[in-house]
């Protein structure tokens, strides 16, 4: 389990004057749950798009399940699922069109597609609701369907851009419970989150401020060495010298 | 007061940080005057037409090199036959054969009457027509050469007068209509387009439970486009007095104030639509497809209304842009006052106070 | 293959889910066909004429009569004072004046001479043109006739006269429609295309499932093709019905060149415009900029293509906007397949223009969409 499958080495992004992610360099092992956090602004974002391949880096290296992101970014595409902050799923389509879909593009045989779907409705009870628009469901149920879809190609990493943004408690820890679970598979976890108790949930976590990398330690080891009581304490901590507004 | 001004303001910000629509907002109009202007004319002008002079004498030369002469025609000289002038109609170039016959002077000398024939690619009638006319009436004109040589009796001579464009230019009768069709476009497709989105964003109901009145904030909405829209009618005005030499006969302040009229009816109108659609999308398909084509060939200033068959002269009547047409036309050229516009007012009046009620019920009962 | 199959299938799902879509991609065009070409009559006809008579004698009557009956003017009043005929005019309710002074049957029997007094309303400069030169043939055929009455019996020389005979090539009856529909037909399935293919596009990059797609392993150019395609099947749908259904059951139009040849130049022509489309929507982040983009290129193409204006008759500048309009091709090639027949080497140079929009179009799209930024 000790594969490293992302890899940064000072990687830049620069919008003109404004440096959103300045030589961020950190690992990421095989299986890990890795949280990404920071305020709004920070530039966590700005990073998750360069590691996926939306956004190209100024300068800097980094290497995705082995991959270059420069030369290889189609590679890892194949290898790379990805749920972004707003919601992804087609809302005109039906919740077993866009599994078929998303199944579809990513090469996967019509059969294997079936079972998947089958799966995948069993676990999220969606059993009723295969043949409805995915605009008629509940918030919280196209969260854990877009997630769902995002790893049914068995992707070596996930990438998921605040998943939970506007769900209920409830809903949040069954959430949790899907990502643990496509954990436990193998899939590389790569989260950003505001809410602190998610943090908690990861093995380790990333904290940035102002476009840098300001501490990356699993939760335990970052509370002691804030000596802080919760992540809260660490996040008001560091996210105090910010020097940029939130968005 | 204040809040309302906040409103419009920011209904101001919207449209100018957009440079995609202002090019829609300004560039149209520019574009239009000057396409209307100096492009687009119904005249029929250079249109190559090809001579099969077999005769090649007096008459017939004399006859070409008025046809030469006049601005409507390119003439080449060639001997074709009726394959050969098909085969030309079938490339697209020439649009018109003459044919003179072998002795044309002769007979028309002896046996005082000669034939000459026109053959018309009349795939396109209209132009068809008007080249024959045009040929029709040089050859006229040389008889009437042919008469004065020798003293006719019971001469008359018509005395032509053109009122208001004595010029014949196609901008007198365009420019009207290019007022009435940009107003329409801006006020209609831009304010239902953004009253829509606001509602499919989710914005509107924002504003909706804010502590100001409703009503309000469509009026919010709508006052941008009401000064956008007397900005362009200005530019349009410049533009077509200055670049085009259209005359401006009557009223400028009762111009502006039918105008103003008018932007309030295509105001309403957009208001309606926004009530009745919920997407983006279906708005603008509406106010373009629904609303622009009928407002280009039914407005009067296209095509003629009376030509038209009789449901279609009567639906022209339900588009405002038709009476709005006919005021332009009557206060800026004409030079007419108030007293003859009366009923074109009246009608506009009446429609926008019928928009506005549907749609303000409309509005009213989505709130509640 | 297999992607293409799904994104197809994606795309139009999507499409005809969209009930509030659906009438303007299918029932606008073919209604629009149905009724603008009625509305599209730009003959000179139906003038309306005002006839001030001040001799009230057995010429004037002649002459009005004679007026009357050639078919283009219909008489909307006759009195005997200028002022009210005037007033007429003002109201739209005249076109022309004719004003046949006191005198006139007098004056041309012993004078020889007589003058009449025509006025145009000519804010639409063609229409007065038209009118102005339609009453001066009638008057001159009038002369003519009264002329020829008294020369039989007198000593004056047969006047010498031109008879013109005229033939109307392809389109005997003048049936305006004829040449109206193809190219109403050309500019509706346009519109249709341009605007449906940039609004679709931009709306996935509204609502971010483009961010999606870009994360996928899809190439650009598979993503490109689920795009085109959809719209390029429902371009030729709405051109079929359009040609076979409303042309020939409503308008009595039937190819009389090849429609097989015509379909060629269809598929080519939607593959540029579709291109155009995609262009468009890479240019754009919303919905209301992607419109306002596709509206103002359709409204120069629509004034610049020859549709309702000739382009002949052009300023030189306004003669090489219209040649690097795409719909003016297309308009050209369906005029002239449709109505006269052409064949293959009459429209050669068509083909090879569009085929150069085509390219220049797509290549331009494609290399201007950017899965990374």
């Amino acid at each position: 389990m000790n594969e490293i499958v992302i890899k940064t080495d000072k990687l830049t992004k620069r919008f003109g004057n404004f440096i959103a992610a300045n030589e961020i360099t950190f690992e990421v092992k095989a299986g890990e749950i890795f949280g990404f956090l920071g305020a709004n602004g920070a530039g966590k974002t700005t990073a998750m798009r360069m590691l996926c391949g939306l956004s190209k880096p100024s300068s800097g290296n980094a290497t995705i399940a082995g991959f270059d992101i420069y030369k290889e970014t189609e590679k890892i595409k194949k290898n790379i699922g990805y749920m972004s902050q707003k919601f992804s799923l087609y809302e005109d389509l039906t919740v077993i069109e866009n599994i078929r879909f998303f199944g579809g593009i990513y090469g996967i045989s019509d059969k294997q597609i079936n079972e998947k779907s089958n799966t995948l409705i069993e676990q999220l009870g969606l059993k009723n609701e295969t043949k409805k628009l995915v605009a008629s469901l509940p918030l919280g149920w196209k969260q854990k369907l877009a997630f769902s879809v995002a790893i049914l190609h068995e992707p070596k990493i996930v990438f998921l851009d605040e998943p939970t943004g506007g769900v209920d408690p409830v809903t949040r820890r069954q959430f949790w419970d899907l990502i643990y679970s496509a954990s436990d598979r193998g899939i590389t976890i790569f989260v950003t989150t505001h809410y602190m108790d998610e943090a908690e949930y990861c093995n380790r976590i990333s904290m940035m401020v102002d476009g840098v990398i300001k501490a990356l330690d699993t939760p335990t080891n970052l509370k002691k060495q804030f000596s802080a009581d919760s992540m809260d304490e660490v996040f008001f901590e560091l996210a105090r010298g910010a020097k940029r507004k939130g968005d | 007061m204040k809040q309302f001004l906040t409103f419009v303001k920011k209904e101001f910000f919207h449209v100018f940080r957009d440079n995609k629509t202002l090019l829609m907002l300004f560039g149209i109009p520019i574009v239009q005057i000057t396409l209307f202007g100096f492009a687009l004319t119904n005249e029929i002008k250079n249109t190559e037409i090809v001579v099969c002079d077999y005769a090649k004498d007096a008459a017939s030369k004399r006859i070409i090199n008025a046809l030469e002469a006049s601005k409507n025609f390119e003439v080449t000289k060639a001997n074709l036959n009726h394959h050969q002038i098909e085969t030309s109609f079938k490339t697209g170039k020439i649009k018109l054969a003459i044919v003179f016959p072998n002795n044309f002077n002769k007979e028309l000398l002896h046996l005082k009457k000669a034939q000459l024939q026109i053959i018309a690619d009349a795939s396109d009638p209209n132009t068809a027509t008007t080249l024959t006319n045009y040929v029709s009436n040089i050859v006229m004109n040389y008889q009437l050469e042919l008469i004065q040589n020798n003293p006719i009796p019971y001469q008359i001579t018509p005395e032509v007068r053109m009122l208001y464009n004595p010029e014949l230019k196609g901008a007198t009768n365009f420019v009207p209509g290019v007022m009435a069709l940009v107003l329409m476009l801006v006020c209609v497709l831009m304010t239902s387009v953004s009253i829509v989105r606001e509602k499919e964003k989710g914005t509107m109901e924002v504003l909706l439970v804010s502590p100001f009145n409703p009503f309000l904030v469509i009026i919010s909405k709508a006052v941008p486009y009401f000064v956008l829209s007397l900005v362009n009618l200005t530019i349009i005005l410049l533009l077509s007095v200055f670049l085009l030499d259209m005359p401006f006969n009557g009223s400028i302040i009762l111009l502006f104030t039918v105008s103003s009229l008018f932007i309030i009816t295509s105001l309403s109108l957009g208001l309606m639509i926004s009530n009745i659609t919920n997407s983006e999308q279906s708005a603008m398909l509406i106010s373009l497809m629904g609303m622009l084509i009928p407002t280009l060939l039914l407005a009067g200033f296209m095509f003629p209304i009376e030509n038209m068959p009789k449901p279609l002269q009567f639906f022209s009547n339900i588009i405002p842009a038709k009476w709005y047409y006919i005021i332009v036309k009557s206060i800026m050229i004409k030079g007419l006052g108030f007293s003859s516009i009366i009923k074109e007012t009246l009608i506009l009046i009446a429609m926008t106070i019928f928009l506005l009620l549907v749609s303000l019920k409309k509005f009213k009962i989505r709130l509640e | 293959m297999r992607i293409l199959r799904f994104l197809l299938q994606k795309e139009f799902k999507q499409i005809f889910r969209n009930k509030s879509l659906l009438p303007m991609i299918f029932l606008m065009p073919i209604i629009q066909l149905i009724v603008m070409p009625l509305a599209a009559d730009y003959e000179v006809k139906n003038i309306n004429l005002s006839i001030v008579d001040h001799d009230h004698s057995t010429y004037s009557q002649k002459l009005t009569s004679k007026i009357i009956s050639s078919g283009y003017f219909i008489l909307s009043d006759y009195g005997n004072s200028f002022k009210n005929s005037l007033q007429q005019v003002e109201q739209d309710k005249s076109d022309l004046i004719l004003e046949i002074p006191q005198g006139f049957e007098k004056n041309i029997v012993r004078e020889n001479k007589q003058k009449l007094f025509i006025a145009v309303n000519a804010i639409n400069g063609t229409k007065a043109g038209l009118g102005g030169a339609y009453i001066n043939n009638i008057i001159f055929n009038f002369n003519n006739d009264l002329r020829n009455d008294w020369i039989q019996s007198m000593r004056y020389n047969q006047i010498p006269t031109i008879e013109i005979v005229s033939s109307n090539w392809f389109n005997t009856f003048l049936n305006y429609t004829f040449f109206m529909v193809p190219g109403i037909l050309v500019v509706l399935v346009t519109m249709v295309c341009i605007y449906m293919c940039s609004l679709n596009i931009v709306k996935e990059k509204e609502i971010g499932t483009i961010e999606q797609i870009n994360v996928t392993p899809i190439k650009k150019f598979h993503f490109i093709l689920g795009k085109l395609i959809p719209f390029w099947v429902i371009g030729v749908f709405i051109f079929s019905v359009g040609l076979f259904v409303v042309g020939r059951l409503v308008y009595g139009i039937i190819p009389v060149g090849n429609a097989g040849l015509v379909y060629a130049f269809l598929s080519l022509y939607l593959i540029a415009m579709l291109g155009l489309g995609l262009l468009i929507s890479t240019y754009s982040e919303t919905q209301q900029q992607a419109m306002s983009v596709a509206f103002f290129f359709m409204m120069v193409f629509l004034l610049m293509s020859g549709l309702f204006t000739s382009i002949d008759s052009m300023p030189e500048w306004a003669k090489i906007i219209a040649n690097c309009n795409p719909v003016t091709y297309f308009i050209e090639v369906m005029r002239m397949v449709v109505l006269k027949g052409s064949n293959f080497s009459d429209i050669k140079n068509h083909f090879i223009i569009m085929t150069g929009f085509a390219v220049l179009f797509n290549s331009w799209a494609i290399l201007n969409y950017k899965k990374t930024s």
